[in-house]
């Protein structure tokens, strides 16, 4: 089932009663998620994703735009008859229900003809159980499960109507490191064993990148942009998007353009093509530099941090916005960690200029 | 005895002197008092042990009439104010404007004096030379006939107990229903609503055993208090409460000792043993149904 959103806004009144106006938590949405894809909402905490998801599953009611499944138009329907799976953060498992009532609870507020026996509803619950890997565990109670279990417990649970489209909010944030790694690959197959729709929601780039057919990139309300994940970080349209993607972060440097070359202090480290001379931010991605004793970048040495395959070079130049330069190179091209200075030539497909009054992003480099 | 056992007991000492003092010597005082037969007040004296008391106490009509009032005060009361008290915490906790005034309100009862209540109560109930009350006022406009709830037949003088009771313990328990339903995590509403599960079944299955504990809670201590009752019906019926046939078991233990039947010691101890049993077989029972149906998270 295909999910459009269009011109989707919600606007909640101000708290604090003595400021006037509203917080628009979620700004003229518009997008279509197509059939049968994983979604990724991405952005950083507040600004807007889980607002969005609400309004999907119907918990929130949208100040204006509509919410389309398929060509069902259901900005009016209440959730319960949207046909949503729900994922919570908490996993809100009923702690006082075992896992089976947890799994069927979906299956047994049904009425009429739809109502199950209990022998359908018992096998059901063991189909999706399995489906989740949770054999053997349905007598438990959620208590008695470990964080990753809860977890498969709470998308089963999702899963048992069969679903038009799953939501899932911050479904890893409760897991620790290694169990959101493998929990991440789980929903993934799920996803794709039941070809239902889903949009999940994330403040982690990297969760978001290593498994959604598509980002969706918002910040304060308002999406920035729509892509496939490897796209979207090789071509982010704006210093934000730029930023927000990839680990380690992106180098971003007080930059001009002059006389068709980037400037980044006083060293011209590329041509910049069709750009009229300007004040710019030059982002360069961690793997966008190449150590080169001849490079028209020179930045002063800090210290060498080995990481096995490659190397990170922590350096400093006087154009930079954040604390340090981190680049990544393959061990063999490592400088001399003692010298006062290294130099970088620059691969021009990970260099990013953007208007240093817009943010927005201008031209290319060569 | 080693170093460390001496030094724990020391520090219980005080603990230890002023429990024993005035709760497990008066404690062992009522059990044998109960067992020393024709007690003497005036002479201290007595003619044997044996289980006349008890006897005596389960023949007296007036016993007999207390423990009724009694055990009809707990099943109504019990029941019937938990569960307005949940209905009106459910009714408090969705609404949001005025909610606060109305919390106050429903609590005025709490802080009130019961013996300043009981004389609201008078004025709404009882008949006098010059009125009959705001309730028979109301009675008669509706075309019936005024009753006389103080003083008048047995239905009506337990209706008005009941009445009060329920009213007098009402505020205690949306309180505390409230603040029990404020802390149910508001995720369980929003996963059950997606689940498809109407009002109903979202109070059934996931509310009330969310607040389970503290309905239980509610319940055991409703019925305590209730057994215990005894300055409710003073309020409303004087202290002759064998005379208006209002007496409660724990009334009959205060007559007993200071009424003007009074100086029975000996009595008001065996009555005071029969109510503890009474209200110790129903707490374990309460118990364990509990185990049953409450969960505790």
């Amino acid at each position: 089932m295909k999910v459009v959103l269009d011109g989707l806004t919600k606007r909640f009144p101000n708290r604090n009663k003595k400021e006037a106006g509203e917080v628009v938590a979620v700004d003229h949405f518009t997008f279509e998620i197509p059939d049968g894809k994983l979604i990724g909402l991405l952005g950083p905490s507040g600004c807007g994703k889980s607002t969005t998801l609400n309004l999907i599953s119907g918990l929130e009611e949208a100040t204006e735009g509509r919410v389309f499944f398929g060509d069902h138009d259901v900005t009016k329907l209440p959730p319960e008859e949207r046909g949503v799976g729900l994922v919570f953060q908490n996993y809100a498992l009923y702690p006082h229900m075992t896992v089976e009532e947890n799994i069927i609870f979906p299956l047994t507020n049904l009425k009429g003809s739809a109502r199950l026996s209990r022998e359908e509803m018992h096998k059901r619950a063991v189909q999706t159980a399995s489906l989740v890997q949770l054999d053997g565990l349905l007598e438990r109670k959620p208590k008695e499960l470990s964080g990753g279990q809860q977890q498969r417990v709470a998308i089963a649970r999702a899963l048992i109507k069969t679903p038009e489209v799953l939501l899932l909010d911050e479904p890893l944030s409760n897991l620790d490191a290694r169990l959101r790694l493998q929990t991440r690959e789980e929903i993934r197959r799920i996803q794709r064993e039941t070809g239902i729709t889903t949009i999940f929601v994330t403040h982690d780039q990297d969760e978001a990148m290593s498994i959604s057919d598509m980002i969706i990139v918002m910040k304060a309300g308002v999406i920035q942009q729509i892509g496939k994940p490897q796209e979207v970080y090789d071509n982010p349209v704006n210093l934000f998007v730029a930023q927000f993607l990839g680990t380690p972060a992106i180098n971003v440097f007080n930059a001009k353009v002059k006389d068709g070359g980037l400037w980044i202090g006083n060293d011209r480290v590329l041509d910049a093509e069709g750009v009229p001379d300007m004040e710019v931010y030059a982002a360069i991605r961690p793997e966008g530099f190449v150590v080169d004793p001849e490079g028209p970048m020179h930045c002063g040495m800090d210290r060498l941090e080995v990481m096995g395959r490659d190397t990170s070079i922590v350096s400093v130049n006087d154009a930079m916005t954040g604390k340090s330069i981190r680049s990544i190179v393959p061990a063999e091209s490592v400088p001399d960690a003692d010298a006062a200075e290294v130099r970088f030539s620059l691969k021009p497909n990970k260099v990013f200029m953007f208007d240093a009054k817009t943010e927005e992003r201008v031209g290319a480099v060569r | 005895m080693k170093k460390n056992d001496l030094k724990g007991w020391l520090y219980l000492l005080p603990a230890i002197l002023f429990l024993g003092i005035f709760m497990v010597y008066p404690l062992i005082d009522v059990c044998i008092y109960s067992i020393e037969e024709n007690f003497n007040f005036a002479s201290q004296s007595f003619t044997g042990y044996g289980l006349h008391n008890f006897r005596y106490v389960l023949s007296d009509p007036y016993f007999v009439q207390a423990l009724k009032n009694t055990f009809i005060i707990v099943v109504i009361t019990v029941p019937l104010s938990t569960g307005f008290a949940l209905l009106l915490s459910l009714a408090l906790s969705s609404i949001r404007p005025l909610k606060n005034a109305f919390q106050t309100i429903y609590f005025l009862p709490y802080v009130t004096n019961t013996l300043a209540v009981g004389l609201v109560f008078m004025i709404l109930f009882k008949k006098t030379d010059y009125t009959d009350g705001l309730v028979n006022l109301l009675i008669n406009r509706f075309g019936g006939a005024s009753v006389d709830f103080i003083d008048g037949p047995y239905w009506a003088k337990i209706f008005v107990m009941c009445f009060y009771t329920i009213w007098v313990v009402l505020p205690f328990k949306v309180l505390i229903l409230t603040s029990a339903l404020a802390s149910v995590n508001q995720e369980y509403y929003k996963a059950a609503k997606v689940d498809g599960a109407g009002a109903g079944r979202i109070f059934v299955k996931i509310t009330l055993p969310m607040i389970s504990p503290t309905v239980f809670y509610l319940i055991i201590t409703g019925f305590i208090g209730a057994f215990k009752a005894y300055s409710d019906e003073v309020a409303l019926f004087g202290t002759d409460l064998n005379a208006a046939g209002m007496n409660t078991i724990v009334g009959y233990v205060y007559d007993m000792l200071y009424g003007n039947s009074g100086g029975y010691p000996s009595y008001a101890a065996a009555a005071a043993l029969i109510l503890f049993a009474i209200v110790f077989t129903i707490t374990y029972i309460n118990l364990r149904i509990s185990k049953k149906t409450v969960s505790y998270n």
